[in-house]
């Protein structure tokens, strides 16, 4: 099943060397990570050795190595956020979820990271759930939007 | 019978988005149809009209009635406002903060008034998703101007005459540029648009490319024109897939318009463009960087002594690479002449900027004034001041390349050089107005805890560097500041600026170069009376003797 799709988002590249941060996007974006078998696969098809593979995968802050939460928390922290509070927006959110920025609850739930700017700072503080994005937070809106939607999820 | 006709177009920007403006949309839709409306009752979606912080935003044309802050509620009285003998809803009028006067007009609103929306100028008016809106404005126009009543040296030489410099923060004139790129020798070359944003605190480039994709499109094909180029490439931030979506369709209805693609409108000329996505990193903004990342590799900036990328970019081609907001430029310089385009801003900053102008801000949102315009007009007069009655303190431009200056450059005009000179940037014009609840040496410690992960870690003053001064400035933020520390901090910056290898580096050290020579008197209440005078600084939050007001202001 896992072979069968890797071997599908394989076969929709070339395998040139500027395919590389492309494929792993597309990998990243099926299996949620980048599992290590799949960049033996890909340092294989492109013809370049594992560890270069790895080093790309490791520079870009997009690329993980563990999955993501099925909620995904991303807590800008950009430069207008940071002054109206992200700081403490991001600790409530930690205290809440139980997780520390970078990490995923042990049920797959939540994943917590920070991200340079979202983009929307004049609704700043703001932070993405998904592709959700919520502005003008307090550290008490935040702790509701959170336990709103663990009451929502099954 | 209804003879009323008017168009309503609702902002689809990721900050209207957010605000629920996607279930707007499909309501009013929904309601015009249930009331049979279709044919007086146009609705479009728009990109982002810069007023983020009021949104969702509705406008509706021909009057130019403005609403903020619509809520899904509010949908079947606005349609029942467009009936013939409907009223305009004041409740959803913009309220002046200070009178609290309603404003019906968008034109009539401090925020818009003050502003020269060129670049910006379809933004919030066409729906970027249909190439027919950007057509009936007169896009496209201005590439077939080029290609059929110009020679690419024509091209070249109206771009050089109008003063355009690069937007993306240096600031070089963007018409040497072109010359260099189309002179350098090759058969291959390669254009690109600079989208990956990375700047914390900017997002004028991705309200750029999510609301008048075309205009950055039509700008490309010309420079592909003007240098000899096949093929461009948009480099946009993995984090804005809006964008990405938005760009994608803009390049498949060019294409099948005949735009984009072999023998463009029959000129003879070939030219495609294909989007990348970033990765991720902030040091891709490096030009050498970006080239790397696209090709599959790590984006670490090359080692001086190196070649210019319009001589040697992409795979070692000659490769023309601007930011966004330059290549929107392009189409208006075109058709409406180097001189209208000179003719505007200040004598060596032709033009206008474009800034977020966020933060501690009445009104925040992206802005385009002349260049030249004070940061006193911009603050106070667009930005509608300081809420909740508090002083200001400072305001940073250039992101972490920038700095942050006080109240005693207000009346600066706002141009790369006078910016410069103040120890400060343009940069990818983020404004971040701060105010006396903001600590400096936070911001700072802020700003270097930035560079300092998003070094790419090839050169050690800038790896080790800016590490060293994240820790002295942690260790002041938690009141474990020495009296020697400000003078360290000067001295690393020193080396950290002339030993790094690249821009990012050079620059790192800007916020705390300006937080020590405009606040120095914060640090040291921080460093000798273990004692943050904006009560942010957790550790050192206490009653003190001495007002706040009398510390760290000029």
């Amino acid at each position: 099943m896992k072979e069968e799709l890797l071997r599908r988002i394989l076969s929709s590249y070339k395998g040139r060397r500027e395919d590389l941060i492309p494929i792993l996007q597309a990998v990243q974006a099926n299996f949620g990570r980048l599992p290590e078998e799949a960049m033996l696969r890909i340092a294989r098809f492109i013809g370049i050795p594992e560890s270069e593979v790895y080093s790309v995968a490791s520079f870009y802050t997009q690329f993980r190595l563990t999955p993501l939460g099925r909620k995904h928390v991303t807590v800008c922290r950009g430069t207008a956020c940071h002054i109206r509070s992200a700081p403490q927006i991001l600790q409530e959110i930690e205290k809440v979820v139980g997780i520390e920025e970078g990490e995923v609850t042990p049920d797959l739930e939540y994943s917590l990271e920070t991200v340079a700017c979202i983009g929307c700072c004049a609704l700043a503080p703001c932070i993405r759930i998904n592709r959700d994005v919520y502005g003008e937070l307090t550290p008490e809106r935040a702790r509701e939007l959170f336990s709103t939607s663990k009451q929502m999820s099954p | 019978m209804s003879n009323r006709r008017c168009t309503v177009l609702i902002c689809q920007g990721t900050g209207c988005i957010s605000g629920g403006a996607e279930q707007i949309f499909s309501s009013l839709e929904e309601e015009v149809t249930r009331l049979n409306l279709g044919e007086s009752v146009q609705i479009k979606r728009t990109g982002c009209h810069g007023f983020c912080q009021r949104g969702p935003l509705i406008v509706i044309e021909p009057e130019s009635i403005f609403y903020s802050k619509v809520k899904l509620d509010d949908v079947p009285e606005i349609v029942q406002s467009l009936l013939p003998e409907g009223k305009p809803l004041e409740r959803l009028f913009y309220h002046d903060p200070v009178t609290g006067k309603p404003i019906p007009h968008y034109g009539d609103i401090p925020f818009y008034n003050k502003q020269e929306r060129t670049v910006l100028r379809n933004c919030g008016h066409i729906d970027p998703e249909d190439i027919g809106d950007f057509l009936a404005v007169g896009g496209y126009e201005a590439l077939r101007k080029a290609l059929f009543d110009m020679t690419p040296e024509q091209v070249i030489e109206e771009v050089k005459h109008s003063g355009l410099r690069g937007l993306g923060g240096a600031g070089f004139p963007t018409g040497r540029k072109w010359e260099a790129c189309r002179v350098a020798p090759g058969e291959e070359k390669y254009i690109i648009c600079n989208g990956d944003e990375g700047d914390p605190g900017a997002f004028q480039d991705r309200s750029t490319m999510e609301g008048d994709p075309h205009s950055v499109l039509e700008g490309m094909i010309i420079a592909g024109y003007a240098i000899g180029a096949k093929k461009g490439f948009v480099y946009v931030r993995a984090e804005y897939p809006l964008a990405v979506k938005r760009l994608k369709i803009a390049i498949t209805q060019a294409r099948e318009e005949g735009f984009l693609g072999k023998d463009i409108l029959g000129s003879g000329f070939d030219f495609d463009i294909e989007i990348f996505q970033g990765a991720g990193a902030f040091v891709c903004g490096e030009s050498t960087a970006l080239v790397l990342s696209i090709q599959g590799k790590r984006g670490m900036p090359k080692p001086l002594p190196r070649p210019r990328t319009a001589e040697a970019g992409l795979w070692d081609k000659p490769t023309l690479l601007n930011n966004v907001k330059t290549f929107a430029n392009i189409p208006l310089i075109i058709n409406r002449g180097w001189k209208w385009f000179a003719s505007r801003g200040t004598e060596k900053s032709k033009g206008t900027a474009i800034f977020s102008l966020t933060g501690k801000v009445a009104n925040c949102g992206l802005i385009e004034v002349p260049m030249g315009i004070t940061l006193r007009e911009v603050i106070y007069d667009i930005g509608g001041g300081i809420p909740g009655g508090k002083a200001f303190k400072a305001v940073q431009t250039g992101g972490p390349s920038g700095g942050c200056l006080p109240a005693s450059f207000l009346d600066m005009p706002v141009d790369f050089d006078s910016l410069i000179t103040a120890g400060s940037m343009m940069g990818s014009g983020g404004m971040v107005v701060m105010d006396e609840d903001t600590c400096m040496v936070d911001v700072a410690r802020y700003f270097l805890d930035f560079t300092r992960r998003e070094s790419c870690g090839q050169c050690i003053p800038c790896r080790l560097g800016t590490e060293q001064m994240f820790e002295i400035l942690d260790d002041i933020t938690k009141g474990q500041g020495r009296p020697e520390d400000i003078e360290l901090l000067l001295e690393l910056s020193d080396a950290i600026i002339h030993g790094s290898l690249c821009a990012l580096g050079k620059t790192a050290p800007n916020p705390v170069l300006t937080t020590i020579r405009y606040f120095r008197g914060e640090y040291e209440a921080h460093i000798d009376e273990k004692w943050c005078p904006a009560g942010v600084c957790r550790e050192l939050i206490k009653e003190k003797g001495s007002s706040p007001e009398t510390v760290g202001r000029k």
